[in-house]
């Protein structure tokens, strides 16, 4: 039984063209993956490696490297809900967001709920910083938001 | 009289990213009149303008495409650096989200003018909303003729591709950019070779940033008088600097009353910044620091409030640089070791790991922040800090890239601009309010005793 349903390995070839090389597509086929199953099962990325040709290490190699793509023990709730902590939103309270969240959902940081729903996360800047303090539901922004705001859009 | 935003004179219209309001602006003047042109024209002019890279290092993106070996036979790739991830900063974002025509035209004009016929756009996958507008406003200029084989008639092929990256700030680094865009992890390069001679894929590739790239639309629509009309001319007095031209997206966040994106011609100051647009100071309360572009770059004090904010500006008063204009005001509440502590966090979580250095340095520079935070320090950790940041970077030449630079100056300003703050937290024995213990945070550090208290007393002893 394949991790990659026909129509994932076929969207993965779908790529190759725009790459001189198969490895290049490393990256979208781990996206494709985790999108599809919130993590990346070992399976998959020796299946990844057979379709890109690659040794199943050298694309667990580049998966480890990016703290984004989670192992099958460490698979993501439905949602995550990324607090950002770098310094524009840390000004704006945004430790005490995260903190809040955390308290409010009952988890520490890179824990998932009991009922699989949300997966919270503390993120470096994502790039909204005039509206401090902000968080990343999966790749949404959203502006300005207290601990009620930010679980309600993780909720969804 | 007020400046006129020109990056940002579509941004909040109503259908703004679409490409009939795009082309009802007047929008493909500037592909138009560059096909009009030889690529080797456009590069002159592009030189001409005086246009500096608004990534961060500001270099000369003329003189940069110009690196690209001549009649090579191909291909020569293009990656547009959209992996904006320098604290503070967010402009790039904007000018995805609501005109990704601007930023497409300056692609497509750039790799005219560098022969490139495939360019990569690496996004940092944060930024969602702007792979979804980007990615529909491709679909759009494929279905126009302005994207594919033979573009308006004139012989010229390129496809832009996205490419989504997985939340790692090294791919802001262009050859780490490289290395992740080829599915490999993104540890940058050592250089020379510059990707200007092997590349992505090992060919000739050039990577620019997305605001410059708006910037070479507006400068091939609007002309190079136009572009050199704003900003800051070179200094006589030094003979290494290429002048700060044009128009400048300035970042303003923290503690004023009107954060946001503001686009002005560069140089204006941090003082002019926070009162006239910034709208003041929040709650009335005065300037402790400023961060002059993403926190990489150093702090200012209030007393450097008059400094420029131009290419040659920070630098003056000892910042590494303008970096992404990013603007970060903190103000007299606020603990400066909490600031640096921030920052050091930051690199620390985000050093690629490759370099000794900078992987250990910027570590260490964290932990001994949290040990000064739990009332543990020492005034002699300030020796220690100044150490760890003197001896990371491309400057002491001890790493590969500059990220180790970026951590180091945070940790230089503030010890030699906010020393008695510092040596007065340590000295009472102060204690940050931490609203996440650190063994919450990053319990894979826990589980090594990184923040057993035993085994921290004992490290304190050997010191």
């Amino acid at each position: 039984m394949s991790v990659l349903t026909v129509a994932m390995r076929q969207k993965i070839r779908d790529l190759f063209p725009r790459y001189p090389n198969k490895q290049a597509v490393t990256l979208p086929a781990l996206h494709m993956v985790q999108d599809e199953y919130r993590c990346v099962p070992m399976a998959a990325i020796e299946e990844i490696g057979a379709l890109l040709e690659l040794s199943p290490a050298e694309v667990f190699d580049t998966m480890s490297f990016y703290g984004f793509f989670r192992e099958e023990k460490d698979k993501l709730g439905k949602r995550r809900l990324w607090v950002c902590r770098s310094l524009p939103c840390m000004l704006k309270g945004g430790e005490e967001l995260l903190a809040d969240v955390c308290k409010k959902l009952g988890v520490h940081p890179g824990q998932t709920t009991p009922d699989g729903q949300i997966t919270v996360e503390f993120a470096e800047c994502i790039g909204a910083c005039d509206g401090a303090p902000c968080v990343l539901v999966d790749d949404e922004i959203h502006e300005r938001v207290n601990a009620d705001q930010a679980v309600a859009a993780a909720s969804k | 009289m007020t400046f006129q935003p020109v990056l940002l004179a579509r941004v909040g219209k109503s259908d703004s990213q679409k490409l009939s309001t795009y082309k009802a602006d007047g929008g493909f003047a500037g592909l138009k009149a560059a096909l009009a042109k030889s690529p080797a024209e456009v590069v002159d002019l592009v030189k001409a303008s005086g246009l500096r890279g608004r990534g961060g290092a500001g270099f000369p993106t003329g003189l940069k495409w110009s690196f690209l070996p001549k009649d090579h036979p191909g291909p020569i790739y293009m990656c547009v650096n959209a992996d904006e991830s320098e604290p503070g900063t967010f402009c790039n974002r904007v000018l995805m989200e609501d005109d990704p025509h601007q930023v497409l035209e300056g692609i497509i004009i750039g790799c005219y003018a560098t022969k490139a016929t495939t360019a990569y756009l690496y996004i940092r996958y944060e930024y969602g909303r702007s792979y979804r507008v980007l990615q529909a406003a491709i679909d759009e200029l494929y279905a126009d003729g302005l994207l594919g084989k033979n573009i308006q008639g004139s012989g010229f092929n390129l496809d832009i591709y996205l490419h989504r990256g997985a939340g790692a700030y090294i791919c802001g680094e262009e050859t780490g950019l490289i290395e992740s865009l080829e599915g490999k992890r993104a540890w940058p390069r050592i250089k020379p070779p510059f990707p200007a001679i092997e590349g992505a894929f090992r060919k000739p590739t050039v990577v620019n940033n997305i605001e410059t790239l708006a910037c070479v639309t507006h400068i091939l629509a609007r002309g190079v008088e136009w572009f050199k009309s704003i900003g800051v001319p070179p200094d006589p007095n030094n003979p290494r600097d290429a002048g700060s031209y044009g128009p400048k997206l300035y970042g303003l966040a923290g503690h004023v009353n009107k954060p946001g994106l503001y686009e002005l011609p560069l140089g204006v100051t941090a003082r002019e910044l926070i009162d006239v647009h910034g709208g003041g100071m929040a709650d009335g309360r005065q300037v402790k620091a400023v961060v002059p572009g993403g926190i990489s770059m150093g702090f200012m004090t209030a007393a450097e409030l008059d400094t420029p904010l131009d290419f040659n500006g920070p630098g003056k008063v000892g910042c590494l640089g303008l970096g992404t204009a990013a603007v970060i005001v903190v103000d007299d509440r606020q603990s400066m070791v909490d600031v640096l502590y921030n920052c050091c966090r930051f690199m620390a979580h985000e050093s690629c790991g490759q370099c000794t250095p900078c992987r250990q340095g910027t570590s260490w520079a964290t932990r001994i922040l949290e040990r000064i935070r739990e009332g543990q320090g020492k005034l002699a950790d300030l020796a220690i800090l100044m150490d760890i940041a003197n001896g990371i970077g491309i400057i002491p030449g001890t790493t590969i890239c500059g990220l180790a630079d970026g951590a180091a100056w945070p940790i230089k300003n503030a010890i030699k601009k906010f020393r008695p703050e510092l040596e007065e937290y340590i000295n009472a024995r102060r204690v940050a309010k931490e609203p996440i213990p650190p063994e919450e945070m990053h319990p894979h550090l826990h589980l090594v005793g990184l923040h057993d208290p035993a085994q921290r007393a004992q490290a304190q002893r050997a010191l």
